[in-house]
């Protein structure tokens, strides 16, 4: 395999510099932000590097299972930043880290322990990348969901209440919005599958591939990892937003938008 | 849980019914009765019929026919105990589907609304229709007690004298009451059983009839 030299680095973060001149000459007012998510990548991805280098070296399961627990908390967090409704206090983390540490780690375990099958089933250079894209989509697909749900609560509650009203039991009065939340949430990595190796190369075949990989074995990894992340996916979409909507409603099936919190500017 | 206060309980009854910023209501409503509510707007009129439909959290209690309102499964409650919202929604395409079964030719008639209006899309009713559709539909229930926030507030004179008429004869043929919010004095001193007026937080009586 070909190594990058911090020079080859370098050239790369001139080219993100020329386009933040340019962001800047067109006054996006975007060249700070960009700048900012260029240095977090790369402090973030070097520290990554940094403790799965270490991880390798160690390979105990406690610390497998603690590198995955810290990931599971920053995707957990990532899905309450990106609500512009979440409910308060305690559901609004909970609710997407429970049902992407259900779904995720179900799924990985599935895929480790079953497909994959390294010697020991916890093995990091397997365990970890292959969580760590179950993870990050699955959580895309979970913000997605709850934000459209709590978001359509919040639009419709004069709907939902006139239904609620009729004597629609709260599962009717809200069945339209939790459809359209579920498919809201699914509908990336649907369209992500049927796109594959037509319109993009996936990320992970590709750097199979760069790192020597033949083509073929590269391909099976990526049809694998696409459909486990099909069906963590759907999961963990399917599962928040059934506890969602019903946190949605008290015993009295009463419609409780007060559970939700002041939405934050957008950013 | 029932109310062992009354030999003869009313049919829906109001002890110590508490909403923010609202002195504690008690209410009685005998069968055949329209009871009604005026006073200004945000005085707690809407919610108060909130409350009693169950859709707001409160304190206190609610009965209808002796029975709590704890008792009934929420769904039972509000189809027994129907609201109708001053504005009314509508989730499908058009006003059939939003009724279980369609209301015949002559109900229609009855508020002046043409029973083609059933097949349009709901936006391209008047609101004047649309409200009128609501209140069949809310009646297709048949609720004991109806929850009435402004039921003529958009329509023509004609029109709201076929509603008032409708309603009190639902009432007076099926035992049942309505509890009325209107902003009509002259609707009030019609139809108005009893007239309670809601000021400064408080449910006070009214001068009607």
């Amino acid at each position: 395999m070909i190594q990058l030299s911090p020079l080859d680095l370098a050239l790369a973060a001139l080219l993100v510099c020329l386009s933040a001149a340019l962001t800047h000459a067109l006054r996006l007012a975007t060249a700070g932000r960009l700048l900012i998510s260029a240095g977090r990548a790369f402090v973030q991805l070097l520290v990554v590097g940094l403790l799965l280098k270490l991880l390798f070296e160690q390979a105990g399961i406690a610390w497998v299972m603690a590198f995955a627990l810290v990931m599971l908390a920053i995707a957990g967090y990532e899905i309450h930043a990106r609500q512009h409704r979440a409910f308060a206090g305690g559901w609004g983390y909970g609710i997407g880290t429970v049902a992407m540490f259900l779904s995720s780690f179900t799924v990985t375990f599935l895929a480790l322990a079953v497909i994959v099958n390294p010697d020991p089933w916890y093995t990091p250079q397997y365990a970890i990348p292959l969580l760590g894209m179950l993870l990050g989509n699955t959580m895309t697909g979970i913000a997605i969901a709850l934000d459209r749900l709590t978001q359509s609560a919040h639009d419709k509650r004069g709907i939902i209440e006139a239904r609620l009203s009729l004597g629609q039991s709260w599962r009717d009065a809200i069945s339209d919005i939790r459809a359209d939340s579920m498919r809201a949430g699914m509908i990336p990595t649907i369209n992500a599958m049927a796109a594959a190796g037509v319109v993009s190369l996936p990320g992970m075949m590709t750097g199979q591939i760069l790192a020597g990989t033949p083509p073929l074995e590269a391909v099976k990894y990526q049809i694998m990892i696409l459909f486990m992340i099909a069906a963590g996916t759907i999961f963990g979409t399917i599962g928040a937003i059934w506890a969602a909507s019903r946190r949605l409603f008290d015993p009295r099936e009463r419609l409780r938008l007060d559970r939700l919190s002041i939405p934050q500017e957008r950013s | 849980m029932t109310d062992a206060t009354q030999v003869n309980p009313p049919l829906l009854r109001l002890a110590g019914v508490r909403l923010d910023g609202l002195e504690p209501v008690d209410l009685a409503l005998a069968p055949g009765e329209l009871v009604f509510i005026t006073g200004p707007s945000g005085a707690g009129k809407t919610r108060l019929l909130r409350a009693v439909a169950d859709l707001d959290p409160h304190e206190g209690d609610i009965w209808l026919e002796g029975n709590h309102c704890d008792t009934f499964v929420p769904c039972d409650w509000r189809r027994r105990v129907g609201w109708l919202p001053t504005e009314s929604h509508w989730w499908a395409r058009s006003a059939a589907d939003h009724f279980a079964g369609v209301p015949d030719d002559a109900a229609l008639r009855n508020l002046n609304l043409e029973p083609v209006l059933m097949k349009r899309p709901v936006e391209q009713l008047s609101t004047g229709e649309r409200q009128r559709l609501a209140l069949l539909r809310l009646m297709a229930n048949v609720p004991r007690v109806m929850l009435l926030d402004e039921p003529t507030a958009s329509l023509d004179n004609g029109a709201a004298s076929r509603v008032e008429s409708l309603i009190r004869t639902y009432v007076k043929e099926s035992q049942g009451a309505a509890l009325w919010v209107s902003h009509d004095a002259g609707q009030t001193g019609r139809l108005a059983s009893r007239h309670f007026r809601m000021h400064q937080g408080r449910l006070e009586a009214g001068d009607h009839p």
